[in-house]
């Protein structure tokens, strides 16, 4: 049968085809869907883990234990758990173990853009590289393969392009499934204490020169001979960019970027004049092949930034310029906002205008950075508002004392939050640390954590409590607040900003688009133009139903001013209001009234 | 034969519903016999924020991505977002242009002036523009968010695929609640 699936969804389904029983992963744009999509076959266990090192060590138990494990994250996640990584290289995984790693180039949704090509090199682990989702899900079949044959951890890189765009794939019925699982110890394989990792050490090099000559007749790694007079070596998306862009040229195809099969890339390189690599980012791919002493054309003309296209391929190697096409006329830019209703607005509209240092997060929330909420000053990586909040107050001394606060989503607070808010109890900061808990993952589409109540696969569990959990680590000022109280988060603030030592604020409400957890949704507002003074403190929220209306845009005797300098009012689109009275509870004038 | 694919593309405002029209386009399509691809950004700009799909069929596809100046039909579900896209169109491709007009913040503010005469200045460079009224077409068939379906029912006569595929894969992908007022829309969008 044939259906359309996106990347992720076909490595979900290829995993499942190919009798996978444990995946464990944490949610991060663009490698999300995979594992919830896998958590929904039949007979298989898919866990959300707090952070990706948990789940490729919980996918490295799974593996030693005789399991066919996938640990799956975005690209940054693997830094994350980078440390277990480098180590199951050391061990190898008994049964199969393949981590996923989700890149994305041109950072759509991401705080940087890593080549994730390099752990590959870096851990001296093999890497596959799909370019669409039928061969998404046939790579992640010859992961597992390779992982169980060679006793390695195997990585499978996707990019964005791969994740989430769709094609055409042909389902498969799962083959037999074998239990293999065991209780089994082999402490001189998976004890690496120094004496024994010298041994694995030199397995791995072993390991690698093996590895180099399947890649040699690995049928995943072809050569497409059409003209002798140029030839491109490319992998993953860029393979189609290429193809698209250039479909009378030789290719070399690598469905596997490390190791590379060098007697295979001279032999392509011998049969044509010329020579590009089309790859995206780093120079992966080139920098080797010229160390094999061959020449070869790629980022002299390709960018080593964001994510290609045919047109751009097309006009590198031809050497037209884009400029051929004029430009369109600017128009203002549409960026993402936080949604009408959000939980996270009122907190921010009172946190923007502290004066302190606010040290944020990764999440929905980084977008209250921008004006006019203005609510965030830096955002470095999952976890860091609390650490550099901690480091801040003790660098600044007196002068951060109720000027520095740590602001944090649920999610990211259970990711990489708890280790350093115990930090600031164990080395006594003096800064404040807002946990915004909307219960779920929001920005990467309402996932599960350990403070939801549930797991991915729609179980009850145990429920983090944030404010039980604050005081175990010695933090005596705990305080919650309802992120749709202005009045209270500013006063709540203001006391805690005030007190010596470690606080945490917990502003506690649902994601307003998480229907289960019941969000406050009310009735939907309108401005009462006979009232509106024209202030605008309600554009102050960036609520976007809320919108201003120049007087000198409307009908002469349509509008009343009721100041002499008033220049027009504010209107609210109801169909979009959700009631969440942020703006009704700022407005002076007696405007904001409930729609009839 | 030679290859020839033809790339749509879908841009407009998060929460139009510009993914589920083009996933409808996208079996459409393969419903149809020909190979076909489909790439969108997924994460920041569901929050409002500018939204795009492409789709791309023929015998046979590679990218799932047009390069710019290779549409052959852009689909703008909002109209000035149409401007942002302007550059993706083939000099002699076609455009479809949601009337609507949803503000962005910086417009919201009074910062920005929202473009005027946008029309005029899209067939500057393509002659071949169809104007819609797709809100009003959606609320007439009783379901102002059915404006995606109304635009797809334009689109599905520059296509040349059955229109007995066309109602299968609508009957699918709606429930029974909203069938009614989207394949109204549809039809609607075709007469149109």
């Amino acid at each position: 049968m044939k259906v359309l699936m996106s990347g992720n969804e076909a490595i979900a389904r290829g995993a499942y085809e190919h009798g996978v029983r444990f995946a464990a992963g944490y949610p991060g744009t663009p490698s999300t869907e995979i594992m919830e999509a896998y958590a929904q076959y039949e007979g298989v266990y898919a866990e959300w883990s707090p952070n990706e090192k948990v789940a490729l060590e919980a996918a490295i138990g799974a593996a030693v234990a005789g399991e066919k494990a996938m640990a799956v994250m975005k690209h940054v996640g693997v830094n994350v758990a980078a440390d277990p990584l480098f180590t199951a290289s050391y061990t190898g995984t008994n049964r199969a173990l393949v981590l996923i790693s989700a890149d994305d180039p041109s950072m759509h949704s991401s705080q940087n853009e890593q080549d994730n090509r390099n752990y590959a090199k870096f851990a001296k682990v093999p890497m596959l590289e799909p370019s669409d989702s039928q061969e998404a899900k046939a790579f992640i079949k010859i992961a597992f393969d390779l992982s169980e044959q060679f006793d390695t951890p195997v990585m499978l890189r996707t990019t964005t392009r791969v994740a989430h765009s769709k094609s055409i794939v042909t389902l498969e019925e799962p083959g037999v499934f074998e239990d293999k699982t065991a209780v089994q110890t082999n402490a001189s394989k998976y004890v690496m204490v120094p004496g024994n990792s010298r041994v694995r050490r030199q397995l791995v090099e072993k390991r690698t020169a093996a590895l180099k000559e399947f890649a040699e007749k690995f049928e995943e790694n072809r050569i497409e001979m059409k003209s002798k007079e140029v030839g491109i070596i490319t992998s993953g998306m860029p393979y189609n960019y290429a193809k698209d862009a250039f479909p009378e040229y030789s290719f070399l195809k690598l469905g596997m970027v490390y190791p590379l099969p060098e007697k295979l890339i001279r032999k392509f390189a011998g049969k044509v004049k010329k020579l590009y690599v089309v790859e995206e980012l780093d120079p992966f791919l080139e920098e080797q092949i010229k160390a094999m002493g061959i020449e070869v054309t790629g980022k002299a003309i390709l960018p080593f930034s964001n994510e290609l296209d045919p047109g751009i391929v097309k006009n590198a190697i031809s050497g037209c310029s884009s400029n051929d096409i004029p430009a369109a006329p600017e128009v203002p830019p549409r960026p993402p906002n936080l949604c009408p209703g959000c939980p996270h607005r009122g907190v921010f509209y009172v946190l923007g205008k502290l004066g302190a240092f606010l040290s944020g997060d990764i999440g929905c929330y980084t977008l209250a950075y921008m004006k006019p909420l203005e609510g965030l000053h830096s955002t470095v990586c999952m976890g860091a508002s609390v650490s550099m909040a901690h480091g801040m107050s003790k660098a600044l001394k007196d002068k951060g004392k109720g000027k520095v606060v740590a602001v944090i989503g649920d999610s990211t607070f259970v990711h990489s939050g708890m280790t350093p808010l115990l930090n600031m109890a164990y080395n006594g900061s003096d800064a404040v640390v807002v946990i915004c808990d909307n219960s779920t993952t929001a920005m990467t589409g309402m996932q599960e954590h350990p403070a939801t109540g549930y797991t991915l696969q729609g179980q009850p569990a145990k429920k983090l409590d944030f404010v039980a959990l604050s005081k175990v680590f010695g933090i005596e000022n705990v305080q919650v607040v309802d992120p749709y109280d202005l009045k209270q988060i500013r006063k709540v603030m203001k006391e805690e900003l005030a007190n010596a030592g470690p606080s945490v604020v917990i502003a506690e409400s649902p994601c307003v688009l998480f229907r289960r957890a019941n969000p406050v949704i009310g009735k939907p507002f309108r401005v009462d133009p006979d009232k509106c003074n024209g202030c605008k403190l309600c554009l102050g929220l960036n609520c976007s139903p809320i919108s201003w209306r120049p007087f000198a845009k409307m009908a002469e005797g349509t509008y009343r001013k009721k100041t002499k300098n008033q220049e027009g009012i504010a209107v609210i689109d109801s169909l979009y209001c959700t009631g969440c009275t942020l703006c009704q509870q700022l407005c002076k004038a007696g405007a904001i009234v409930e729609e009839e | 034969m030679k290859n020839k694919v033809t790339s749509v593309y879908m841009v407009g405002v998060g929460g139009q519903g510009i993914i589920r029209a083009s996933d409808i386009l996208c079996e459409v399509i393969m419903r149809s016999g020909l190979d076909v691809k489909k790439s969108e950004v997924h994460g920041m700009a569901q929050r409002g924020g500018s939204v795009t799909s492409h789709v791309r069929f023929g015998k046979k596809v590679y990218s799932p991505l047009a390069p710019k100046g290779g549409v052959d039909i852009l689909v703008a579900f909002e109209r000035l977002e149409v401007l942002r896209y302007l550059v993706y169109v083939k000099p002699d491709g076609r455009v479809i242009l949601s009337e609507l007009e949803l503000y962005p913040p910086a417009v919201n503010l009074g910062a920005a002036a929202y473009p005027e005469r946008v029309a005029e200045t899209v067939r500057k460079r393509v002659s071949d523009v169809k104007e819609v009224n797709a809100t009003r077409i959606a609320v007439d068939a009783g379901n102002i968010k059915a404006e995606n379906t109304a635009l797809l029912g334009v689109l599905s006569t520059y296509l040349d695929i059955d229109e007995k595929i066309w109602n299968e894969v609508l009957q699918e992908a709606f429930p029974p609640k909203v069938l009614e007022a989207n394949l109204k829309a549809f039809a609607a969008g075709r007469a149109a």
